[in-house]
């Protein structure tokens, strides 16, 4: 047998390493054999030890060292669950019992609150977002009321695809919403309209894993019941939900059909522990009997642990990052360029390339040092106002106490001169005194002498 | 269940507490209770026995042969059990389930009122029960005036009545279609109660009974249960809100007592369902979940017991004392002043 014709396709589905060859058999020339030959890729053997197999500790290292972020979004009717169940997933109190529950909060719109905390474990840090949407489906009209939650996950959008356009990034906080779980009402029967709508708007923004909370409330045929029409239903509205992805591993794909079968996942939240059968475990207590939350088969609680925390984490934050940021991003850049630059005012540097935006920064730069400058003068200006004003209040005192000792002066050399003019009355009195003293004596004597002279009549 | 209750009528008749040596009668092993209540005035001394006593008894054969209506009306967001528990209560298929959802039975997008009607039998006495529905209510996005049509069947109900009792030539039996009592579903959210709740309740109080229960309540432990129910009754309070028994129409201090414990226990916690399990041989009716079976007439478990004991044992004919002798006549009362006159024979629609 000899071949004649070699005709060579390669399927994209299966790994590169396999081609299959259409052989033309000359003895049976009518009946091509396509002959499937696996050839091995050219591996290099490595003699010696290089060390790049050390990449993956490298990588690992240095994220262990960067920490890790996660931002997880609560969506669902008041009193369903949502903050028990956050406690237990991630077993500390992030909504403590003094917290306070909707019974307290009254609240007309639906408020949408973000608490952060910092999860350590076994040396790697995990900063934990949880954004609350307390007042969700509470008031009696319940229309737009996923309008707030939009308008948190655009601008979450917006903040990042801002930081990831500016000239200097080393510091790009992702605060975008990686995961929403929306908590169904167990009725039993169907997702409510609320529900409908609300992921039909949601699908593209976030990933949505829907839950059904709750479900100590339903027995095990009601619960299969209930979700397979939920999953109906979801396919029929077309909303797409969080997918897991395909792998190749064996293991985990049987774990991700495990996972997919029991979509959507029916949860039991609880903190409190309970002795069963010696063991102590997490657990509601009923007067027939104990719901177990870690037990498989009470509820789903393990698989969305496991789900959420510890095999596809990253997964949520990766189709975060390319699906739905990227949507966002594409509608918002198509946005402006469409309408122009103008659009809005800033957007308008996203267009710009770098060096316009170095312009830009300086120009910014040199505006803020120019005001800046101005401030200066200002506050120059005002203090010599200040200084000069104080100087003539100075003068003015001491003006004015210069007056008030003249005037001291004056009055004393008034005094002295009044007292002069007195004291020259004085001595001319006396002096007039004097004379007329002496003149008495004048006349006295004169008198004497006159009577001595003539010795007569008396 | 041949096991016969005395029908506990409230007679008001000045029967001083004699045994009574009426002969036991063909209808059954039936002994009447002394039941000397009410003893307004002063009993004068009876010299011998007359036989006012048997009243209890004629009243009771009258009761026997035209049978008495009795319309429940469950009003509850979609999936909150309300027609099992009815089911449960009567213990038969009054109410269809809506178990299975197919895609015909969609939500109604607004309040529908659907009202079928059984007569059931029990020890001779026969109960035409019609129970109303009410699907649709509290299921849409915009729930704002969804008791209107609930409001408005009322008091069509209140003006049919009206208007076959000012007729010259009336029926000897009015047809009573009135609803007697309203038995609403709240949400086991077990933190309080939802707007939406408080809204409907404020509007019907004071137009028909109220009973508030709490749905699918395998969903709270009892602890949770305790705080629930002691907030919800204060919320009712503080929203003037009065549910059945009201405490104004408490005529002497056995009443008072009497509704004083169920209004302690108020709101009543249930659980339904009409599916039979075995638990220590012997077969209840019940839930069966993966950690132990839920009985449903168990008092340890749920309070579905007294729920039944209270509404049908005990206080049916006050439930339909309470709807003529007073919501109908505040509504006629109100029908008649408005119209300052009576002109119904033109018509006139409310």
């Amino acid at each position: 047998m000899k071949v004649l014709t070699v005709t060579v396709c390669s399927r994209d589905r299966w790994p590169p390493t396999c081609f299959s060859f259409v052989v033309f058999c000359e003895s049976c020339l009518l009946k091509p054999l396509t002959v499937f030959v696996f050839v091995l890729q050219q591996q290099k053997n490595l003699e010696g030890y290089v060390g790049f197999a050390n990449l993956p500790n490298q990588v690992y290292r240095k994220s262990v060292k960067r920490g890790f972020e996660f931002t997880l979004m609560v969506v669902g009717e008041s009193g369903l669950g949502k903050s028990t169940l956050i406690n237990s997933l991630f077993l500390t109190d992030l909504y403590s019992p003094e917290y306070p529950g909707p019974s307290h909060r009254i609240k007309k719109t639906v408020q949408v609150e973000q608490s952060k905390v910092l999860i350590k474990e076994g040396g790697v840090q995990l900063l934990l977002t949880i954004v609350d949407t307390p007042g969700f489906g509470d008031a009696v009209d319940n229309s737009n009321c996923w309008q707030p939650v939009i308008d948190h996950i655009d601008s979450k959008f917006e903040d990042y695809l801002n930081a990831e356009s500016r000239v200097n990034r080393r510091q790009m906080p992702d605060s975008r919403v990686h995961c929403c779980l929306y908590f169904i009402a167990p009725s039993g029967h169907g997702l409510k309209p609320l529900d409908i709508e609300f992921m039909k708007r949601l699908h593209e923004k976030v990933n949505i894993i829907p839950l059904i909370a709750k479900a100590d409330t339903l027995t095990p045929e009601e619960c299969q019941q209930f979700k397979k029409q939920i999953m109906r239903e979801i396919q029929e509205h077309k909303i797409k939900i969080y997918e897991f992805p395909e792998t190749d591993d064996e293991e985990e794909s049987k774990l991700v059909k495990k996972i997919k079968d029991r979509l959507p996942l029916a949860v039991v939240g609880s903190n409190t522990i309970i002795e069963v059968n010696g063991k102590r475990v997490r657990g509601r207590q009923y007067p027939w009997g104990v719901a177990e939350v870690e037990n498989g088969e009470h509820c789903d609680f393990t698989i969305l642990r496991n789900m959420l925390i510890r095999t596809h984490m990253q997964d949520l934050k990766d189709v975060t990052n390319n699906v739905h940021y990227e949507n966002y991003r594409s509608r918002k850049l198509a946005a402006v360029t469409y309408n122009g630059v103008d659009n809005n005012k800033n957007k308008g540097q996203l267009t710009k390339s770098p060096l316009a935006q170095m312009e830009e920064e300086r120009r910014e730069h040199v505006t803020k040092m120019k005001k800046m400058e101005m401030e200066m003068e200002q506050v120059f200006e005002m203090k010599v106002k200040e200084k000069i004003q104080k100087l003539k209040d100075s003068e003015a005192e001491l003006q004015r106490r210069h007056e008030q000792m003249r005037k001291n002066l004056e009055a004393q050399h008034k005094e002295l001169e009044e007292k002069r003019r007195q004291l020259e009355e004085e001595k001319v009195s006396w002096e007039a005194q004097q004379r007329m003293l002496e003149q008495q004596k004048l006349d006295a004597s004169r008198y004497t002498h006159v009577n001595k002279d003539t010795p007569e009549v008396c | 269940m041949s096991e016969i209750v005395p029908p506990e009528v409230r007679p008001k008749p000045v029967v001083p507490a004699k045994p009574s040596h009426v002969a036991p009668h063909s209808s059954g092993p039936f002994v009447p209770s002394p039941q000397g209540t009410g003893g307004e005035g002063r009993g004068s001394a009876l010299l011998g026995y007359i036989g006012i006593d048997t009243i209890i008894e004629q009243m009771r054969k009258k009761t026997m042969k035209t049978g008495f209506d009795f319309n429940i009306m469950v009003v509850g967001q979609s999936g909150l059990g309300k027609s099992t528990l009815v089911n449960t209560l009567f213990k038969s298929q009054v109410s269809r389930r809506t178990t299975s959802w197919s895609r015909d039975e969609k939500i109604p997008k607004t309040v529908e009122i659907k009202s079928v009607s059984h007569v059931i039998e029990e020890g001779g006495v026969k109960m035409k029960l019609t129970v109303i529905d009410t699907p649709g209510f509290g299921d849409q996005i915009n729930n704002e005036n969804c008791w209107e049509p609930i409001s408005k069947y009322i008091n069509e109900q209140y003006e049919k009545f009206l208007k076959e009792e000012v007729n010259i030539a009336r029926k000897k039996r009015i047809p009573d279609t009135r609803v007697h009592c309203c038995l609403y579903f709240i949400s086991p959210t077990g933190h309080s109660l939802r707007q939406l709740d408080i809204e409907f309740m404020k509007h019907l109080s004071r137009v028909v009974n109220i009973i508030p229960v709490i749905a699918k309540s395998d969903t709270l432990t009892l602890d949770e249960k305790t705080e629930f129910k002691q907030r919800v009754r204060k919320e009712l309070e503080a929203c003037g809100i009065e549910c059945y028994p009201q405490k104004e129409f408490d005529e002497d201090m056995e009443d008072k007592s009497d509704n004083d414990k169920i209004r302690e226990a108020m709101p009543f916690a249930v659980v339904g369902s009409d599916k039979e399990y075995q638990v220590n041989g012997k077969r209840v009716l019940g839930r069966k979940t993966a950690w132990g079976v839920v009985e449903v007439e168990n008092p340890n478990h749920c309070e579905f017991s007294l729920l039944r004991d209270f509404m049908i044992r005990s206080h049916l004919q006050d439930l339909k004392e309470v709807t003529h002798n007073i919501h109908y006549e505040t509504y006629r009362a109100k029908r008649l002043n408005d119209n300052g006159g009576l002109s119904f024979q033109t018509g006139a629609t409310v």
